[in-house]
């Protein structure tokens, strides 16, 4: 299998290829008298190797059940109405007893302003990308030119490690030096906010590039300005899409940590309400980090895991209905 | 009016593109001019190759957390490639419809899984069993083993995701082509699929090896962060994997918050080789998927 023979460097996929299968058939052709032990060999070795196959795929499921499995069950020792209701007691070193009650309050109050920063200038974003940004593609000037800096600019962001997002919050919005917002809600807000916006912006792309392009002739047909057309033909037909990519990055809000610790402070008071933006929190990701390593009271690290890894799956469950509405309404066309 | 409403909504949708610029331009600004200082005072040189980390004494080398996270990413990609792949092509190639079924949702719930259940995962089942296991001195459980194990199975969607992906789109004729050769299904995988897939694989380990790079949280938790330069603890090198480390992404989170000065500086430099190593990564993958494309 490692003789390459024919095959060089300069041939083209489809040659290189083409190349092997001829090698294939050489190698087995002269052997017609020992036909049929060579094919026993070669299923066994096939069986073999689908074996090693088969055991890679259950692997995954193994995986995934025992971490959630274990969790869960760990958890479900001591989630009750109390433990979701209490907040948890003292500072850091005394959170051991009490709740998670408040780490719920912040976790939402966070998903909330991140969502309702980064999904408008997300979705603006796209579909500049996607309706604008086409017809000046490909030709010279600043436009042009600014647009591949954007779709360069998207790729990093989409690359960059969260902790480097959670540093650059921490010195543009925490520390003194810049804003000097300290340890709050808008600090941490804004800067998931940067953090899931490459999200938003991709999936909403997909979502528009695949609305038919006849959908948008027929309403300049009529008449209607280009805006016009993106705002009500095609948006609301590249909706579930870009709801996709919106419930994707709540997820991303809520099991996302670095950041949050960085940014948020980790105070087991919530702020007061929704719009209380200068207090700091803890959200629930944050809060099994700070059980397990300064308290190590794992029994209610596990508790708020089990809660955490439920809102994730129940967040994977509408992401697989929405897509599998939109298919079914793809399918219908 | 209509006309003016479209040419004002322009402006502000471009603008909202520009976001993006403008973000990926405050970060650099941002991690640069605090960094900036470290460089200039300790020396890019003696700062990339210094073992010592004692910010009260100004001592600030990394070397002993590069080490930390080049050995448990090497340490994952060990431990999570062959599974990975085996994964993809299982999904790709072999599993039947129903269980694709299953195991793709369950592949994607592991890279939807929060970084700190993982970790908190590590810290009780993972860190005792790997203590118990191995009885060499010095051997807490926390360590590059554990860490691996945990880095190894948050790559594996990426990977499997990504390399399925690539198998998928091998033209059916090729496949078609060897099968009627009389190559068995197996031979025609080795042989025609993976080596017409090869650049989307690579690139699917390479990006594997960037979320690798990182992951923090689940790290710390798992890893122990001691500062000094990871050794092996016995006789066999191997039980190097058994030393406690420190990631890069780990020293960042765990000190940023209290330190001042010269130390705080330090941490964005740190910042800063690793934003440097992961786009050398990234970069890297794109380069590989375009010249695939290209030939």
């Amino acid at each position: 299998m490692s003789n390459r023979g024919p095959v060089s460097k300069s041939m083209t996929r489809e040659d290189a290829t083409f190349a092997r299968l001829v090698q294939l058939a050489v190698s087995t052709e002269d052997e017609t008298p020992r036909e049929k032990v060579n094919l026993a060999r070669r299923r066994l070795i096939q069986k073999a190797a689908f074996g090693l196959l088969w055991l890679s795929g259950i692997a995954a499921v193994v995986i995934l059940l025992s971490v959630v499995g274990y969790v869960v069950v760990q958890g479900i020792q001591v989630l009750n109405l109390e433990f979701l209701t209490t907040p948890p007691a003292g500072g850091l070193a005394a959170s051991d007893v009490g709740g998670m009650s408040t780490t719920i309050i912040s976790t939402v109050y966070l998903v909330f302003w991140t969502i309702v920063i980064a999904a408008p200038l997300g979705v603006m974003a796209a579909i500049y990308l996607v309706e604008y940004a086409e017809e000046v593609e490909g030709g010279t000037g600043l436009i042009p030119a600014i647009v591949s800096v954007v779709r360069f600019a998207v790729e990093i962001l989409a690359g960059v490690p969260s902790i480097i997002y959670g540093l650059f919050g921490y010195a543009l919005f925490v520390s003194a030096v810049a804003l000097g917002w300290s340890f709050s809600l808008r600090s941490a807000a804004v800067t998931g906010a940067f953090l899931v916006l490459p999200v938003i912006i991709r999936a909403s792309e997909e979502a528009i590039k695949a609305v038919p392009r006849s959908y948008r002739q027929a309403s300049l047909a009529l008449g209607a300005t280009k805006w016009q057309t993106a705002w009500k033909v095609v948006l609301p037909a590249a909706a579930p899409g870009i709801i996709t990519g919106i419930v994707l990055s709540v997820g991303r809000v809520v099991s996302e940590t670095a950041v949050f610790f960085v940014t948020f402070g980790g105070t087991v008071r919530a702020p007061d309400t929704v719009f209380d933006l200068t207090s700091p929190g803890r959200s629930m990701a944050l809060h099994v980090y700070y059980l397990a390593m300064e308290t190590r009271a794992f029994d209610k690290a596990m508790g708020t895991g089990a809660v955490l890894i439920l809102t994730i799956i129940l967040i994977n469950l509408l992401i697989n209905v929405v897509t599998r509405r939109l298919t079914a309404k793809l399918k219908g066309r | 009016m209509r006309r003016i409403i479209d040419t004002g909504i322009r402006y502000v949708l471009f603008l909202s593109a520009l976001a993006s610029v403008f973000i990926v331009f405050l970060i650099l600004l941002f991690t640069l001019r605090e960094a900036l200082p470290a460089f200039r005072e300790i020396g890019v040189i003696p700062m990339l190759t210094g073992t010592v980390w004692r910010p009260q004494q100004d001592k600030l080398g990394i070397l002993s957390m590069v080490a930390g996270s080049v050995l448990v990413t090497l340490g994952s990609v060990a431990l999570g490639v062959p599974l990975a792949l085996g994964g993809a092509i299982f999904l790709a190639e072999v599993a039947p419809q129903v269980v694709r079924e299953v195991v793709r949702p369950a592949v994607e719930l592991l890279a939807g899984i929060p970084s700190v259940v993982y970790g908190l995962f590590g810290m009780v089942v993972l860190v005792p069993a790997i203590r118990n296991t191995f009885s060499v001195p010095g051997n807490s459980g926390f360590n590059l083993f554990s860490a691996s194990i945990v880095l190894a199975v948050m790559v594996l969607p990426t990977i499997t995701n990504i390399a399925e992906d690539a198998i998928r789109a091998v033209p059916s004729d090729f496949k078609q082509g060897s099968l009627a050769l009389g190559a068995t299904h197996w031979q025609t995988i080795v042989h025609v699929t993976l080596p017409a897939a090869r650049s989307g694989i690579i690139a699917a380990i390479i990006l594997g090896v960037g979320r690798a790079l990182g992951e923090t949280m689940a790290m710390i938790m798992v890893i122990g962060n001691s500062i000094r330069m990871p050794r092996p603890l016995g006789g066999n090198p191997l039980t190097l994997f058994l030393s406690q480390a420190r990631t890069l992404t780990g020293n960042i989170a765990v000190e940023i918050k209290y330190a001042t000065g010269l130390h705080e500086d330090a941490l964005f430099a740190t910042g800063v080789v690793l934003f440097v190593l992961i786009m050398v990564v990234n970069a890297s993958a794109r380069f590989v998927i375009q010249r695939g494309g290209a030939e």
